[in-house]
C-alpha cells in the first residue's frame, strides 16, 4: 500500500499580486489519511481549492492517480474520483438536502448507482435521511457539515478533500464527525484534511503536513508529529 | 359584475399571461447570472417576424409558427451568450448593459434593413377569428395565447424546482464554483438557460404577433413590459412574473376601459413605482 494516490509538487498560487502558497508539496498514499495543518492564514484551503481546480495555479504541479491534473477545471477533476468537501460546506441553500445529494453524484450516470450512493449516505448520516426534504439553508451547523461530507461522498470519490470539517462545531459534534471519518477510512476511501484543531487532526492521520505562510514548515508521521513541541510554537506562530 | 367587467378581466388575463411567458425569459436569465439583458424586447420581434414569414411563404398560423420560433430563437440564444454574453459577463457591469443593448440595436436595425420600417400584421381570422361563449366576446388567438402562455410559464417552473437539470441549473445560480465541484458546467448551464429564455421568448413572440402589429421597434415598447413585469414579480422569479404580468394585464385592460388606451400606461408605471416603492424586491422576490 504504498502506491501514491496524490502528489502535490512546489505548489504555487497568486491571487493578482498576492501570494496564497509560495511552495507546497505533499503526497497522499492510496488508503492512507494525511492532515493538512496550520495556523489560519498558512494557506491550507488555498492548497485544497488548487488540487480541486477551483483556482489556478501559478506553479508547481498536481498528480492524482498517475495523470496530470495541474490547473484542470474542478468540474473535470470530480470525475476522476477526487472530491472537495469546501471551506464554508458551500450548499445549495435554496434546495433541498436530497437535491444537493443527487447534486453531489451529477458525475454518476446509472441511475440504480445514484440510488445506491443516497442510500449508502443516508446509511451513514441517517439524520440527513429524516431530513431528506428540509431546505439545506435552514439546517443546523452539525448537520450542514453531514451534508457537506455526504454531497461530496456522492460522486463516489477515491479521494476526499475535507476543508476544516470540525470548524463552528460543537466539541459532541465534531467527535461524531470524526467517528464517521473513521469509518469511511475503514470502507477504504482515502481522506485529505486540512484542520486547526491539531489533535484531532494527528490522532485520526497517518502523516501530516505542517504549513507556515504558504510553504512546507514540517511534514513526517503523526505520531511523532504529535509529540513534536515545533508543531505547538508553528500554530502560535512563533 | 356585469358582463363587460368579466369580459375587461379575462382578456386582460389572457393578455397578462402572454406579458408572464414572455418576461419569464428575462427573469430566468437574471436569475441565472445576474445579467440583464435589453435585447430581450428584440428577441420577441425576432419571433413575431419569424412568424409573419412562416405565414406568408408556408401559409402557417401559430400552431407552425410556435415551434419555429423557438428554434429560431432558441438558436439565437445561445449564440448570443456563447459569442457576447459569456465573455461581457468578466467585464464590468456596464459592459454588460452597453454589450446586449448592442445587440438589440443589431437585431433592430438588422431588421429595418431587411424588411423596412412599415407595420406588418397577420389576417385576423388566421386563428378561427372571434366567437361569442355565455354572452362573452372572445379571439381565438388570445385564447391561444393565455392557454399555452400560462401553461409554458408553469412548465418553466415546474423544470426549474422539479427536475434534475432545473436543480443543476439553480446550483450554477446560487454557487458557480460549488456547482463545478458537483462536476456541473456552469457554462453549459447557462447556455441552456440561454437557450431556454430566448426559446420560449420566441413562442410568445409567434403568440403575439397574432394580434399585435410587427415593426422592427416593436420590441421596445415588449421590452419596457417586461422590465416592468421582472421588476414587480421580483427579479428572479418565474412565479413573481406570471402573478405580476397577469397583474399588469388585468390593469391595464381595467384602466383602458375606465380612463381610456392612451393612458392606461399611466397607471401600470404609477402602481409599479408604487409596489416598488413599498417592496422594492418586488411581489414574489427575495432581499
Amino acid at each position: 500500500m504504498s502506491e501514491i494516490l496524490l502528489d502535490v509538487s512546489h505548489l504555487e498560487v497568486r491571487y493578482g499580486d498576492l501570494i496564497g502558497v509560495s511552495d507546497v508539496s505533499l503526497s497522499v498514499k492510496r488508503g492512507s489519511v494525511v492532515a493538512l495543518l496550520g495556523s489560519n492564514g498558512a494557506g491550507k484551503t488555498t492548497t485544497l481549492n488548487a488540487i480541486a481546480g477551483l483556482i489556478p495555479t501559478s506553479g508547481g504541479r498536481v498528480t492524482f492517480d498517475g495523470a496530470d491534473m495541474t490547473s484542470r477545471p474542478a468540474f473535470e477533476i470530480v470525475r476522476k474520483g477526487l472530491a472537495l468537501s469546501p471551506e464554508g460546506w458551500r450548499l445549495f441553500v435554496q434546495q433541498s438536502v436530497e437535491s444537493n445529494l443527487l447534486l453531489g453524484a451529477t458525475t454518476v450516470a446509472s441511475s440504480s448507482k445514484r440510488r445506491e450512493l443516497l442510500d449508502k449516505v443516508y446509511g451513514i448520516f441517517p439524520k440527513l435521511a429524516e431530513r431528506r426534504l428540509q431546505q439545506a439553508g435552514t439546517m443546523s451547523g452539525g448537520e450542514r457539515q453531514m451534508l457537506a461530507v455526504g454531497r461530496a461522498l456522492m460522486s463516489d470519490p477515491v479521494l476526499l478533500l475535507l476543508d476544516e470539517p470540525s470548524l463552528g462545531l460543537a466539541p459532541a459534534i465534531i467527535e461524531s464527525m470524526y467517528e464517521t471519518l473513521k469509518r469511511l477510512h475503514g470502507l477504504g476511501l482515502t481522506l485529505l484534511l486540512a484542520e486547526q484543531a491539531v489533535d484531532l487532526a494527528l490522532e485520526i492521520s497517518d502523516e501530516a503536513v505542517v504549513l507556515q505562510v504558504g510553504r512546507n514548515a514540517m511534514s513526517g508521521p503523526s505520531h511523532q508529529l504529535a509529540h513534536d513541541p515545533n508543531v505547538q510554537k508553528i500554530y502560535l506562530g512563533h | 359584475m356585469s358582463l363587460s367587467l368579466v369580459q375587461i378581466l379575462i382578456s386582460g388575463l389572457l393578455l397578462g399571461a402572454v406579458y408572464a411567458l414572455f418576461s419569464s425569459g428575462l427573469t430566468l436569465i437574471w436569475g441565472m447570472m445576474n445579467v440583464v439583458n435589453f435585447a430581450h424586447g428584440d428577441f420577441v420581434m425576432i419571433a413575431m417576424y419569424t412568424a409573419f414569414i412562416i405565414w406568408k411563404l408556408l401559409g402557417g398560423g401559430p400552431l407552425l409558427a410556435m415551434p419555429m420560433a423557438a428554434v429560431v430563437l432558441a438558436t439565437i440564444g445561445i449564440i448570443a451568450y456563447l459569442g457576447l454574453v459569456r465573455h461581457i459577463m468578466r467585464g464590468p457591469m456596464l459592459a454588460q448593459i452597453l454589450g446586449t443593448f448592442g445587440l438589440a440595436l443589431l437585431l433592430r436595425y438588422g431588421m429595418f434593413w431587411g424588411f423596412g420600417a412599415n407595420f406588418l400584421s397577420l389576417p385576423e381570422d388566421l386563428v378561427g377569428g372571434t366567437f361569442e361563449w355565455q354572452g362573452l366576446r372572445l379571439q381565438s388567438s388570445r385564447l391561444l395565447g393565455g392557454g399555452v402562455a400560462v401553461a409554458l410559464t408553469l412548465g418553466l417552473h415546474f423544470l426549474l424546482t422539479r427536475t434534475s437539470l432545473g436543480s443543476r441549473m439553480l446550483a450554477v445560480s446560487e454557487d458557480a464554483m460549488a456547482a463545478q465541484l458537483m462536476g456541473i458546467r456552469p457554462d453549459h448551464m447557462q447556455a441552456v438557460a440561454w437557450a431556454l429564455a430566448a426559446g420560449m421568448t420566441g413562442i410568445a413572440g409567434a403568440l403575439i404577433a397574432t394580434f399585435f402589429y410587427i415593426s422592427p421597434t416593436v420590441g421596445e415598447n415588449l421590452a419596457i413590459v417586461a422590465f416592468v413585469t421582472v421588476s414587480l414579480g421580483g427579479f428572479g422569479s418565474v412565479p413573481g412574473a406570471l402573478v405580476a404580468g397577469l397583474l399588469i394585464g388585468v390593469i391595464e385592460s381595467f384602466s383602458g376601459y375606465l380612463i381610456g388606451a392612451v393612458y392606461k400606461d399611466i397607471v401600470v408605471y404609477v402602481l409599479f413605482i408604487a409596489v416598488l416603492w413599498l417592496r422594492p424586491q418586488g411581489l414574489m422576490g427575495k432581499n
